[in-house]
């Protein structure tokens, strides 16, 4: 039986974590709100480009080479896995859904004797990852000194991811993060990147405006394509960035409530003691005087 | 009195522009060109340059962007920019730290089509510091 001194020292201690944790929650939902603005304004250019895409390359097909970037490059020996997670921990299962949904996909693919290269963007999914797939990170990229994500920092791994292409060291990329759907609710996601996919709009697919296109439709095709992979890494990580923040906001929100029930607790025992010792205390006295 | 049209300025972070115009010109990589309302539908890619934006009350504003692409249709324009800034809130440091960025990337490409494009970019750059930032 603990104490009352330890007890009350215990309270304290709980108290003091319960202030921490509501503190991160607040600051939490409120890079949640801004992180979710963020996502939101990204969005108008992300489905243009889309529209744009689909168009163009719905002009251009059958035409004499379509870029890599597009078709493929009609192999998938080599894949390449960018996993994007967060940069810090305290976040529930955030990181950890990723990982797995990341590291299933690669033993699927090693299973079936395909190379797996990965890149890792955020610390923490390269700190798991290492342990486990040493040989196959090619490259980490970390945002930790980033305050506000900007479309610069996509561009630069898509510029790397790029390079890599060009270089013919991967045949398929796939990126993976986790989708915000709500505060409460994140899914990790593998998205692939390239060969580019994206949805076939009623415009592309029915009778296409006839466009005049200044250079050639292959020309701004191979312009489009490569920005099209930077919008869409640009995208994963702006709702990775909110999927991290609802992730945290959650866990803390049920960490601050179950440090309030761990003090009830804590205090209802502290009481019953203290008011057992009274009670003894009491007896004490009375039975001293009974014998006098 | 032109008819006017809606046009809208995105640059991947948000939707910087979404009015009704009379009047945009963009600086097209074929030449600048001047869009009005029922344009015939083009697309076309865009080099670092200023965008003049003539809304439908008479008021100009212009924009400086850097790169890019625009969806041109009778009934509207999208201009799709790498990055877009306010000509206004455009100073020389960031302009130069840019210049500097593009001659160190096209430095250190090894691919020729590839260089030469970054060149391109590069020349447009410097052009546009000489046009709006005057020594």
């Amino acid at each position: 039986m603990p104490s009352l001194k330890d007890l009350k020292n215990r309270i304290a201690s709980v108290k003091a974590t319960q202030k921490i944790t509501k503190a991160m929650k607040m600051v939490a939902a409120a890079k949640l709100r801004r992180a979710q603005e963020a996502a939101e304004a990204a969005r108008p250019y992300a489905e243009r480009m889309n529209k744009v895409l689909a168009n163009v390359s719905a002009a251009s097909e059958g035409g004499a080479e379509a870029p890599l970037l597009l078709t493929g490059t009609g192999r998938d020996q080599v894949h390449l896995l960018v996993v994007a997670t967060g940069e810090r921990g305290l976040a529930g299962g955030f990181n950890s859904s990723i990982i797995r949904l990341a590291r299933d996909h690669a033993l699927k693919l090693l299973s079936q004797g395909k190379t797996v290269k990965i890149l890792t963007v955020g610390r923490k999914g390269n700190d798991i990852l290492r342990r486990t797939f040493k040989e196959n990170i090619v490259d980490y990229i970390t945002f930790r000194e980033v305050k506000q994500l900007s479309f610069v920092n996509a561009d630069e791994v898509a510029g790397k991811v790029l390079h890599l292409f060009n270089k013919g060291e991967f045949d398929v990329a796939t990126i993976f993060y986790a989708r915000f759907q709500s505060v409460i609710s994140q899914v990790a996601t593998a998205q692939q990147i390239i060969p580019a996919t994206f949805e076939k709009t009623e415009a592309a697919t029915g009778a296409a405006v006839l466009y005049e296109y200044e250079p050639s439709e292959e020309e701004i095709l191979e312009d489009l394509l490569p920005r099209n992979v930077a919008v869409q890494i640009f995208r994963a990580l702006l709702e990775n960035n909110a999927s991290f923040y609802g992730a945290q906001m959650s866990a803390m929100d049920s960490a601050t409530r179950n440090a309030g029930d761990m003090i009830n607790r804590l205090t209802l025992s502290y009481n019953r003691q203290r008011q057992a010792q009274i009670t003894k205390e009491l007896i004490e006295i009375i039975s001293g005087a009974e014998a006098l | 009195m032109a008819d006017a049209f809606n046009f809208e300025l995105v640059s991947p972070e948000r939707l910087l522009v979404s009015e009704k115009v009379t009047e945009v010109v963009i600086p097209a990589t074929l030449g600048e060109m001047t869009v009005m309302a029922h344009h015939a539908p083009a697309m076309t890619t865009i080099k670092p340059g200023v965008v003049s934006v003539k809304l439908a009350g008479g008021e100009v504003t212009k924009y400086v962007v850097f790169g890019g692409f625009a969806d041109i249709l009778p009934t509207g324009c999208t201009l799709l920019a790498e990055s877009a800034v306010k000509l206004s809130d455009v100073t020389r440091e960031t302009l130069q730290a840019r210049i500097d960025a593009a001659r160190k990337d096209a430095e250190a490409t090894t691919d020729h089509g590839h260089k030469t494009k970054l060149e391109e970019y590069l020349a447009a750059l410097t052009n546009l510091n000489g046009a709006i930032l005057p020594a």
